[in-house]
């Protein structure tokens, strides 16, 4: 595994192709979160507010997407993660995220980060400043 | 109305971070890596302790800010902003109290939107910050009409 000090401007962390969403993934992240609006877990409430289904919580797609991150741990940490929500996350989507390097400045490195979705559209994207 | 709750703040809520809520929600965001919940690992990381996700700070008691009663219906998330001094540690006292930034509205293809800006605050027991979640909070004019009511 390569090192985040060692990327360059333009080098990407490997992918992660999320699985699926699932209703069951959605209803973790409601407990484990405490988020329980039921947009995210009912049909019949996401239908009243016009929505086709539930749609997933942009937080559940955010916490994802800082486990590109997590194996650079012990070299440093997400100093600053900035996200706009920009798309819906549907059940069965599949969502890939991704992270580039666009800037680098003494210990800090600076990534764009995605999620996109199988239709190639970003529903999340943002950055992230690593710290080391 | 809202612009009126600019500045209004709610009052520090103490939140003790525990190892299983951590676990909980790694396993939910699914990344449930050992730094975040093993306590050996974490003994022996550069943190000499287990860590939260960085998006653990949604499940924090910010308190309530009386003046502003948004309704629980018909918020678009916006946007999310986090800003750490360092990662947050397992079984470290954490307290958080949110203010609202601001307040403004623009003009778009779907009419008059609002954007609430909502921050909250996370600091040791010795008041030190540990990290600020910025949270923008689209509401549509519709919606806004029936907080009126």
């Amino acid at each position: 595994m390569n090192r985040i000090a060692n990327l360059q401007i333009g080098d990407s962390l490997t992918e992660i192709p999320l699985k699926p969403v699932t209703r069951l993934d959605l209803i973790k992240y409601a407990g484990a979160s405490g988020d329980f609006n039921p947009i995210h877990t009912i049909d019949a409430e996401a239908e009243k507010a016009g929505l086709p289904g539930i749609i997933a919580h942009g937080m559940w797609t955010m916490g994802n997407l800082s486990k590109l991150f997590t194996p650079y741990l012990e070299e440093g940490f997400i100093q600053d993660y900035a996200i706009r929500f920009k798309g819906m996350v549907f059940l069965e989507d599949v969502i890939t995220l991704t992270a580039t390097v666009i800037e680098k400045q003494g210990g800090q490195v600076k990534f764009n980060v995605t999620a996109v979705n199988q239709h190639q559209k970003n529903v999340l994207q943002g950055d992230i400043l690593f710290s080391i | 109305m809202l612009k009126s709750t600019i500045g209004k703040r709610s009052s520090k809520m103490k939140n003790t971070i525990e190892r299983g809520s951590v676990r909980k929600f790694a396993e939910a965001i699914g990344d449930p890596a050992s730094i975040y919940f093993d306590e050996e690992v974490g003994k022996n990381s550069k943190y000499k302790n287990n860590i939260a996700p960085p998006t653990f700070p949604v499940t924090f008691n910010v308190g309530s800010i009386p003046e502003l009663n948004l309704p629980t219906e018909g918020l678009i998330h916006g946007e999310q902003i986090y800003h750490y001094t360092r990662p947050l540690v397992v079984g470290e006292d954490v307290y958080c109290w949110m203010e609202v930034k601001d307040y403004y509205e623009k003009s778009g293809n779907f009419g008059n939107m609002g954007f609430l800006v909502l921050t909250k605050h996370g600091e040791d027991p010795s008041g030190e910050l540990l990290f600020t979640e910025e949270r923008i909070v689209i509401i549509s004019e519709t919606v806004r009409k029936g907080m009126l009511v």
